[in-house]
């Protein structure tokens, strides 16, 4: 799971659960993959994601450096910005771990690379 | 990257493993190789919605989809698929090609889609969706339902010609545009793994729909 994903993921579907978002993530294991940098492809990008997640997502994995708290509006002209949040959003890759709901605490795994947001009938 | 041709494309999809023990109930089959390669080449060649795109592949079964996808140059693309079986192809078809932009989410496209976490975010959606049975009928519609909801431009899937009346009208009521760019024909019951009894050949249309004006 790439934090790209990450950013989209919620408990909402959880009964009762208001916003379910961000959920905790916990990394058991990561690893870095290698895809083409393409500025206009995170430039387009960057304004459908929740960017406060963005950056604590970058914090979690040791990246955060030179990535500032808030996006200024000038991100599409700062190369080496986008090139770093290609690295954080495309090339990390979290291979084992958990999300964790923020409100019930439902926790879901994510082996070998994927992760299970799937609920039983008695939860939704 | 290089666009690769429709026949170099064919030939990597071939590759692509199918289901193990495929689940009926799910309709497990995959796309034929020739037909998912000449689809997904005319999605990029003819309306360029798949180089740099955000693409979503709903129901992704072992993969076929995302994988040609990939192969076509989208940035990144997501699948989405529920079986523990499927995702377990999926994820050593896309491990033995050593694909870095594609991830797999374990979810129920109908249910757990249907909440906007993921709402106009992919550029492309591409789908197989399952056509529904006598007990589930009209899966596919939900399946639209959901791709309509992730997309903020384009979507592609296969559907029962016999159902083409009613998804001018469903999509209509959506504000979604659609055309039938292709008109397919082929035998599902043969598509399925280990097969026992031969049947008839079904006619499907290949959709392409305009989701940028939608109101769902
Ligand atoms: C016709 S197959 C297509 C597989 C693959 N996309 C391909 O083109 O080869 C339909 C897929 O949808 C999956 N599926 C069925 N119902 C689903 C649901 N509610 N949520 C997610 N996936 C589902 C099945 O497990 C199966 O893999």
């Amino acid at each position: 799971m790439k934090l790209i994903t990450y950013n989209f993921l919620t408990s909402k579907c959880i009964r009762g659960v208001k916003v379910g978002y961000p959920l905790k993530l916990k990394i058991v294991q990561k690893e870095v993959v290698q895809t083409d940098f393409n500025p206009e492809f995170i430039t387009r990008l960057l304004p459908r994601l929740d960017y406060p997640t963005v950056h604590m997502a970058a914090e979690l994995v040791d990246c955060a450096e030179g990535v500032p708290k808030e996006l200024g509006e000038n991100y599409a002209a700062d190369q080496d910005l986008l090139q770093k949040l290609h690295h954080i959003l495309l090339e990390i890759d979290i291979i084992e771990g958990q999300l964790e709901c923020p409100e019930t605490g439902r926790i879901f795994p994510i082996t070998q690379g994927i992760p299970n947001m799937l609920l039983n009938e008695d939860e939704v | 990257m290089a666009r690769m041709k429709l026949r170099k494309l064919e030939e990597y999809l071939q590759g692509v493993d199918g289901f193990e023990k495929p689940k009926i109930l799910l309709e497990q089959y995959p796309t034929p190789s020739h037909i998912a390669s000449c689809m997904l080449f005319d999605i990029q060649s003819k309306y360029d919605d798949l180089e740099n795109k955000l693409v979503a592949d709903l129901g992704s079964g072992s993969g076929m989809l995302s994988i040609g996808a990939f192969l076509l140059g989208a940035q990144f693309t997501v699948g989405f698929e529920l079986d523990s079986d499927a995702i377990e192809i999926f994820r050593n078809n896309v491990a033995d090609m050593e694909l870095p932009a594609i991830d797999c989410v374990q979810c129920d496209v109908i249910r757990d889609l249907t909440i906007d976490s993921w709402d106009n975010v992919f550029d492309t959606v591409v789908m197989n969706p399952p056509f529904g049975t006598k007990h589930n009928a009209g899966m596919d519609m939900r399946f639209l339902e959901s791709a309509v909801r992730l997309s903020n431009q384009s979507i592609y899937s296969l559907h029962k010609t016999s159902t083409r009346d009613y998804i001018s009208k469903k999509t209509k009521e959506w504000s979604v545009t659609g055309e039938v760019v292709a008109k397919l024909r082929y035998n599902i019951d043969s598509l399925y793994k280990f097969h026992k009894k031969s049947s008839v050949d079904i006619e499907v249309d290949f959709w392409k729909f305009d989701s940028s004006n939608k109101n769902i």
